[in-house]
């Protein structure tokens, strides 16, 4: 909400300067946005007054004007499209400085001497209109200072409420919480009737109470259409961001700014019959003041008359019955509707009115009849007219109940953790306008009609610590009974995962969780079973099934950016499952493109491979403890190129996937080298077990090697595990130290040179143990693999 | 005897003269050989006359070690100016750059949060997590906010058909940790968030963290010294903090946490209060016997302050030239 804080002081002014106002606003939960310091800087202009203008010689859209400052005439060359003789503007002569920094000086505009500037709004820094020179009131006085005659400068505030405080969005609301912060006294918000001359009413017909639980109406007849608003309260409309239209329309906006009772008035000539507010009937339309035809839902109260709905009660009136400019005789509306009756309803209908804003959070049920009042006074002020009486339709049974609150000084003690004197507690609640009652260890209080937000005793202590302010609430740390807790070694950290991969020279990247649905159907092969029903984009439309998408648009990106080696990694979760029972799974995935080391003086530099971004993993799959527990096989992806893909597997499960990027896959993310990849199922994958330890043999290995000849397709490691198999006792271990291919091995074969690591527990080892063992493995190499033993 | 001494210079000459160990070898046959000076000179001694034997064998072997000590001597030099120069032909450029992988880094969110976690850690709070895709329950309703609450509009929410929605900020698990494990209780759940929101200052997702203790006479003198430590711990110096009133379903009182920074400024970095009783009825926590404070910070936010960073989308653009600034 915006305001002049010349507005707010003439209900309530307390001692301060706006910045420390602004700030105990801030602090008690008002947060002042901006200060905006217009009308500064206007030191020399006037109020001009044009005696008279006409055509320039020599250009067609600018007029030579006669204008007077009261005491002496200059002739002006203006460019104005609203020039009218004897029409008011700011004047502004040579010497002048403007607040945009220009200085005037007298000069010639196309051969014609001018001598001043008329200046628009804009020129001033009093808004953004330059489209025509300002057109002050008739009445101004010519020759008057500027700025003293529109009461300048005067900064404006812009407060950012809370959506509890609807008894905030008005000035009369805003007044009451600074009295209460500072102790200023506030100006009363009785209203001075202004008495009735007619007898007219217009009849409003509530069938449902409960729809329309208070409705205060007024006719005002006879109004001068050709009246203007006065510039005061144009000014306070513009200052409050309200662009003022005509004396009607700006009267109830300013009403509902000083009290926070949204106004409606309608053209009583153009209403048929009595008004009904109601809920709408199913498919009903109305043509709004926009000019925007709704269909209205069934769940909405409409005003109605005899032609059918002619507005959405406490959102926005209907075209129908609107006032013009030729209005002469209106009827006011002010109304209660009920809080539940209007939540959402403005935002189903894509509407956002200061109506509709106000009602949503709670307009003072009791405020109806005052404001009908404050508008009929201030009608009659400005475009006369006869007032009827306030017609005040109250179902009191259906009004909110304000119920007394019983507040203890030990519940006060309990939350704030401080004590506050209860004089002092009495006063800050009474202060806020609240009925106190000072009771035995405590307080009853009955928060006033305009209070929606206090309902609980808790509430009142938010009261008590905001205008005891939260700065003088001591810091206490808590003493708190701690018990330990198990730290699980069950599962590898993933700080640990992640701290392990930066060692291995991967960058963390975090990427988003939505991501394009082509993207999903090129790597997941299905369509996406989680898609945003509002989503940002529709690049960012469909929950990730994978993180490999959004980490190879990140590694494109970058390649793109001349980064050469593109090493990246991400922790996160991929989402899987249905819209009924969706299931997170948390990932960590890897992508690596470019040279396997950086460009280094010593080494020749070589692609990354699928055995590169295998140790990385294998060093992540030590971490759990069950290295042994894992196995890598060969399998198929759609996003993966056939033949350099893998399953990783945990005692035979799943958990992850790593190999290649499938080169048709590369070209389409526009990258022109190999991609590797890998993705683990964090919590299946990182399963830990808790080390138990054995003892070390004290007696030597003795090593024996061996190549055989076998068939491309017998992996390395079913030969490491038959070798092993082969004399389970005495192989520890069996390394593979060469593969090779080339003369000497007929194609289709390979020959794999394997190095037997053997050991006895209980003795060392013979030459002949270690030549038997050897022999047993060649044995069961020939019988499973026809393996050849090489010499 | 003065021939003798001649003999010692002599051969030290020879010594000295020599470059190499071979050179050196050379020497010594030709001085202490089969057929060397000295050899010969001993072989003589037989030709003396008995009585002079003695002294002169005494005289021929001092000269004999003499030379030898000077030959030991010298071939030391020798092996050790041998040595200094292989050493010397070994010399490398120490400035040149090492061979092998280089280190990548975290991302500067992921460090925030490590640093996060490890100081309420130490405070003794347990890390919780929750789900993203949530219900209304966990996100709105249970944290105070009904249907049609003008605060849900405030959320700008991405919803599924079917009604989950993306979870607006990490306060559902809360709920979540409150069903589970009661009261007391002290967490902090820090996590992926999403608003339907996108500009210079919004990202659609971005990660928040929680904080939540309930217990006994849990109070806003609590909440106010737990956050002042935060800050000062976080940002690793003294700070200046101010509490605003402020609004949120689910706390009251609520607040608004701004620090001092550069320039006098007041920066907004988290919304806390004390947790409304509303919220802990809805978990079948006796708000008159428990009591307790919630906060929600943005990591970015934090992580922009601590490291200087300018423009929140940066993060989630991934340039590697941003990235590898932080470690």
């Amino acid at each position: 909400m915006k305001f002049p804080a010349s507005w707010l002081r003439e209900w309530t002014d307390p001692d301060l300067p706006v910045e420390e106002l602004a700030e105990r606003l801030t602090l008690a939960g008002h947060e002042v946005k901006a200060i905006e310091r217009e009308g500064e800087a206007l030191e020399g202009v006037v109020v001009g007054e044009v005696l008279e203008f006409q055509r320039h010689p020599n250009a067609d859209r600018l007029s030579m004007c006669r204008v007077t400052n009261g005491s002496e005439e200059f002739q002006v060359v203006c460019g104005a499209p609203n020039l009218v003789t004897g029409m008011k503007s700011p004047l502004a002569l040579p010497g002048v400085k403007l607040p945009n920094g220009v200085k005037l000086r007298r000069s010639k505009i196309r051969g014609v001497e001018s001598n001043g500037m008329l200046c628009s709004a804009r020129e001033l820094g009093l808004g953004d209109d330059a489209a025509g020179i300002i057109h002050l009131p008739d009445d101004a006085p010519t020759g008057a200072d500027l700025a003293g005659y529109l009461g300048l400068p005067d900064p404006v505030l812009d407060i950012d409420l809370t959506p509890n405080r609807g008894d905030c969005f008005s000035i009369l609301g805003l007044a009451r919480d600074v009295s209460a912060l500072t102790g200023a006294a506030l100006k009363s918000a009785d209203v001075p009737p202004a008495p009735p001359v007619i007898d007219d009413v217009h009849p409003v017909k509530v069938d449902d109470p409960r729809v329309c639980p208070r409705f205060a109406g007024r006719v005002v007849l006879g109004i001068d259409a050709d009246a203007r608003t006065p510039a005061w309260m144009t000014e306070r409309l513009r200052r409050a961001g309200l662009r003022p239209i005509h004396p009607i329309v700006d009267v109830t906006n300013y009403v509902m700014l000083e009290l926070g009772q949204p106004l409606h008035a309608y053209d009583l000539d153009r209403l048929q019959g009595a008004i009904r507010p109601r809920f709408a009937k199913d498919g009903e339309t109305v043509t709004l003041l926009d000019e925007r035809e709704v269909r209205i839902t069934a769940d909405t109260i409409v005003i109605s008359d005899d032609s059918g709905a002619i507005g959405l009660a406490g959102i926005m009136g209907g075209l129908s019955t609107a006032v013009t400019a030729a209005t002469t005789s209106v009827f006011f509306e002010a109304a209660y509707w009920p809080t539940a009756l209007m939540a959402g309803r403005a935002r189903s209908y894509n509407l956002h009115t200061d109506a509709s804003l106000r009602f949503e959070r709670g307009v003072d049920p009791a405020g109806q009849a005052r404001a009908v009042e404050r508008a009929a006074q201030l009608l009659l002020e400005i475009a006369g007219g006869e007032a009827g009486p306030v017609d005040d339709t109250a179902f009191p049974a259906e009004l909110p109940v304000r119920s007394a609150i019983r507040l203890t000084g030990a519940r006060l003690r309990t939350v704030l953790g401080t004590d506050i004197a209860p004089q002092a507690v009495s006063g800050y609640l009474r202060g806020l306008g609240l009925a106190v009652e000072e009771t035995e260890g405590g307080w009853t209080v009955t928060p006033p009609s305009f209070r929606f937000d206090l309902g609980i005793e808790d509430d009142l202590v938010e009261e008590v610590a905001r205008v005891h302010g939260y700065d003088r609430i001591p810091e206490t740390t808590a003493v708190a009974a701690l018990p330990l807790r198990p730290l699980t070694e069950r599962c590898v950290d993933l700080d640990r995962v992640a701290d392990t991969l930066v060692a291995r020279d991967y960058q963390e990247v975090i990427t988003w969780s939505f991501i394009d649905p082509a993207a999903h159907r090129r790597f997941a092969g299905d369509a996406p079973a989680l898609e945003l029903e509002n989503p940002i984009s529709s690049e960012l439309s469909v929950m990730r099934a994978s993180l490999w998408p959004g980490m190879l648009k990140v590694a494109a990106a970058n390649l793109a950016r001349q980064q050469e080696r593109v090493r990246l990694f991400e922790i996160g979760k991929s989402y899987h499952g249905t819209l009924e029972a969706p299931v997170e799974v948390m990932r960590v995935a890897a992508v690596a493109v470019g040279s396997a080391s950086p460009e280094q003086w010593s080494e020749r530099a070589r692609g990354v491979d699928f055995f590169d971004i295998k140790s990385d993993l294998e060093a992540l799959l030590e971490l759990t403890g069950a290295r042994a527990k894992f196995a890598f096989r060969e399998a198929e992806y759609a996003a993966l190129q056939p033949g350099q893909a893998a399953e990783i597997l945990r005692d035979g499960t799943p958990v992850g996937v790593a190999g290649k990027l499938h080169p048709a896959l590369a070209e389409a993310l526009e990258i022109h080298e190999d991609v590797l990849l890998f993705e683990l199922d964090a919590e299946q994958a990182f399963a830990a077990d808790v080390p138990v330890a054995s003892s070390v043999s004290k007696y030597p290995t003795i090593r024996r090697d061996i190549a055989v000849v076998v068939d491309e397709n017998v992996t390395s490691a079913a030969l490491v595990s038959t070798a092993i198999a082969a004399a389970p006792k005495i192989v520890r271990h069996a390394l593979v130290f060469d593969v090779y291919r080339g003369p000497g091995i007929e194609a289709g074969l390979k020959s794999v040179a394997l190095g037997l690591i053997l050991q006895e527990t209980s003795r060392t080892l013979t030459d002949a143990d270690a030549d038997s063992a050897r022999d047993a493995a060649v044995r069961l190499l020939q019988q499973e693999f026809a393996a050849v033993l090489r010499d | 005897m003065q021939a003798l001494d001649d003999l010692v210079a002599k051969a030290t000459a020879d010594i000295e003269s020599a470059d190499s160990p071979a050179a050196l070898d050379a020497v010594r046959v030709s001085w202490l050989g089969k057929k060397g000076v000295l050899t010969a000179r001993l072989k003589e001694l037989s030709t003396l006359p008995a009585g002079e034997r003695p002294a002169a064998g005494q005289a021929i072997n001092g000269a004999k070690q003499a030379i030898q000590g000077r030959l030991e001597a010298k071939r030391q030099d020798l092996e050790q100016a041998e040595l200094t120069q292989k050493l010397l032909a070994d010399r490398i450029d120490v400035t040149l750059p090492g061979r092998g992988r280089s280190i990548g880094g975290r991302h500067p969110v992921s460090r925030a949060r490590s640093r996060i976690e490890r100081i309420f850690r130490d405070a003794g709070f347990g890390v919780r997590t929750g789900p993203e895709i949530e219900d209304d329950y966990h996100n709105f309703t249970a944290l105070n906010i009904p249907e049609n609450h003008p605060a849900r509009a405030l959320h700008d929410t991405f919803y599924f058909p079917g009604g989950l929605l993306l979870r607006t900020h990490t306060s559902p698990v809360q709920i979540r940790a409150l069903v589970e494990e009661g009261a007391p209780i002290r967490i902090i759940a820090p996590g992926r968030v999403y608003r339907c929101d996108s500009d210079q200052t919004h990202t659609p997702m971005f990660h928040q963290v929680e904080g939540l203790v309930v217990d006994r006479g849990i109070s806003f003198a609590n909440l106010k010294a737990v956050l002042h430590q935060f800050v000062e711990s976080f940002f690793e110096r003294d700070a200046t903090l101010r509490f605003r009133a402020s609004y949120f379903p689910f706390t009251e009182p609520s607040a608004e946490v701004d620090v001092l920074w550069e320039e006098g400024n007041w920066l907004e970095i988290l919304g806390c209060g004390m947790v409304h009783p509303n919220v802990l009825e809805n978990v079948g926590i006796d708000s008159r016997e428990f009591t307790g404070y919630a906060f929600g910070m943005g990591i970015e936010r934090l992580a922009m302050l601590r490291y200087g960073v300018r423009d929140l989308r940066t993060f989630f653009e991934n340039d590697l030239r941003f990235l590898r600034q932080f470690h």
